[in-house]
């Protein structure tokens, strides 16, 4: 029976404080979390490319304020509630387990100087993980998403969604106390954000196209999908390069922050991320290959980045062969996922978020379970997933569809026809450029 | 339809909670069995909220 429910104020239940960090992993981490925005500038190039070239200012602009606005949002809110590690959180009391589904940290990052040094390092990768979840949403809404639209879901995603999910799988929530409580192998592992970044940041894409509608055109009334090619090849494919630099850093990271995996281990982990996305990129090129004849390289984008994600959540804890496989089944699924989306329930995701960041990560948990060599841990992973499905979904789902009567998400149809460079910043991002007018305007 | 398949998520979030409750880990069959249902249950409300969406097209669309 529920004997309390929160806040336990002053609050109760301290999670386990870790084994301290040496040094020289302390020293290693902070390197590689200073490294890691390199996968925010990639996203944010990718984001950029698969929109159209009459919004690349206001897509560009749009990712350094939606990280501004997570930062700041989460800097004042979202820390609070996220926790530290070996912090305290609020729990309530059910089956006679103690559930702890709240971080309590202090207020406005209050002592954050003197705080243990790997608290202080486990706060800095969830800055840039809100970073990223945040910016995962702006792609999808790319061609008709307002700006202030864009900063407001991330202020909510930052202050008030990403605090849980966070505070669940890495500053000892519920899902990391699946061991201890359940006998669920380590608890529930996350060691690069798959869930709390990018499965998160993935539904709320979902739900950004659902809430937002369609860009003009794109579903034409008796007609097939109209195809809206993204406007640069060239910053999409640099971008997915430089995602990896910050990939790379982010999951090696992670894997000595929050499944403590020793410094002997990491290069296997970067290996992992290698293959990984290597092998995404190579089965998404060989399904395109065979599909429409030709290599899609926007598609191919998407499965390298679908690699990366899935190594998010596997890298840390399986083999190199098995992180290949891993990654060829990310590529494979990839492309067919986003034409399934498109075609088959009329998704308009013109980054491809919802498949690369939401399907990614969660075949990414998925595996990880399936793989990692300990009994039990398959079953935490599901039930992290259906935490984030049951949950994190409906909850983003009413928080934006509220806040759309408050800030509407969409553009006037004015704004979109002649681009939301023109529309909201009045000037486009290529002035010497004709825009031409689009066919199904007409 | 949407609203429909949004409210049956939890559901199944719920459904998978309570296998962890309800059975011990020496029962690891019945428990997994149970968190697979509740996540069959969350699928099943996606699919329905998916289509939910779908039935806007042509309807009000821009």
């Amino acid at each position: 029976m529920i004997a309390s429910l929160l806040p336990d104020l002053p609050p109760a239940l301290p999670s386990a404080m870790p084994p301290a960090l040496s040094e020289a992993a302390f020293a290693l981490v902070l390197v590689l979390l200073l490294v890691s925005p390199l996968a925010l500038a990639g996203v944010a190039l990718v984001n950029t490319g698969l929109g159209r070239s009459r919004s690349a200012a206001q897509s560009l602009l749009g990712n350094l304020a939606i990280v501004a606005v997570a930062l700041i949002a989460f800097a004042l809110v979202g820390a609070t509630f996220a926790g530290t590690t070996g912090g305290a959180g609020h729990s309530f009391h059910l089956a006679g387990k103690a559930w702890n589904w709240l971080g309590a940290g202090p207020l406005f990052l209050g002592g954050l100087g003197s705080a243990p040094a790997q608290a202080q390092l486990g706060l800095l990768f969830q800055f840039l993980a809100v970073a990223f979840a945040a910016l995962i949403p702006w792609g999808s809404g790319a061609d008709r998403l307002r700006l202030i639209a864009g900063c407001a879901i991330a202020a909510l995603l930052a202050a008030l969604v990403f605090p849980l999910v966070a505070h669940w799988a890495w500053t000892g929530g519920w899902l990391a106390q699946l061991d201890v409580n359940f006998s669920l192998g380590s608890g529930f592992l996350d060691p690069a954000g798959a869930a709390a970044i990018h499965v998160l940041g993935g539904l709320s894409a979902l739900v950004v196209v659902w809430v937002a509608g369609p860009r003009r055109g794109k579903f034409p009334q008796g007609g097939i999908a109209t195809a809206m090619p993204g406007h640069n090849a060239v910053y999409i494919l640099f971008g997915c390069l430089l995602a990896l630099a910050g990939w790379l850093a982010f999951n090696v990271a992670g894997a000595v922050l929050w499944v403590r995996a020793p410094l002997a281990a990491l290069p296997v982990t970067a290996v992992n991320t290698l293959l990984s996305a290597s092998g995404a990129v190579a089965a998404t090129f060989a399904v395109t290959r065979i599909r429409f004849g030709k290599p899609d390289a926007s598609l191919c984008a998407n499965g390298w980045l679908a690699g990366l994600v899935a190594s998010s959540a596997s890298a840390a804890l399986v083999s190199p062969i098995q992180s290949l496989m891993i990654g060829l089944i990310a590529g494979v699924l990839t492309p067919l996922l986003v034409e399934v989306l498109e075609l088959a329930t009329s998704i308009d995701d013109p980054s491809g978020a919802i498949v690369v960041h939401g399907a990614g990560g969660l075949w990414g948990l998925i595996a990880a379970g399936a793989l990692a060599p300990l009994p039990g841990q398959f079953l935490a992973q599901l039930v992290a997933i259906a935490a984030l499905l049951g949950l994190a979904l409906p909850l983003v789902y009413l928080l934006f569809w509220l806040l759309d009567r408050a800030v509407p998400f969409r553009v006037e149809p004015d704004g979109e026809r002649i681009g939301m460079d023109l529309h909201e910043l009045g000037g486009g991002a290529y002035p010497e450029f004709v825009i031409h007018r689009d066919d199904s305007y007409r | 339809m949407k609203f429909a398949g949004l409210l049956v998520m939890p559901a199944g979030f719920f459904l998978a909670i309570a296998a962890l409750v309800l059975f011990p880990p020496s029962q690891a069959a019945p428990r997994a069995a149970f968190v697979l249902c509740g996540l069959a249950v969350e699928v099943l409300g996606l699919v329905v909220a998916l289509r939910g969406h779908m039935e806007g097209k042509g309807k009000g669309r821009p």
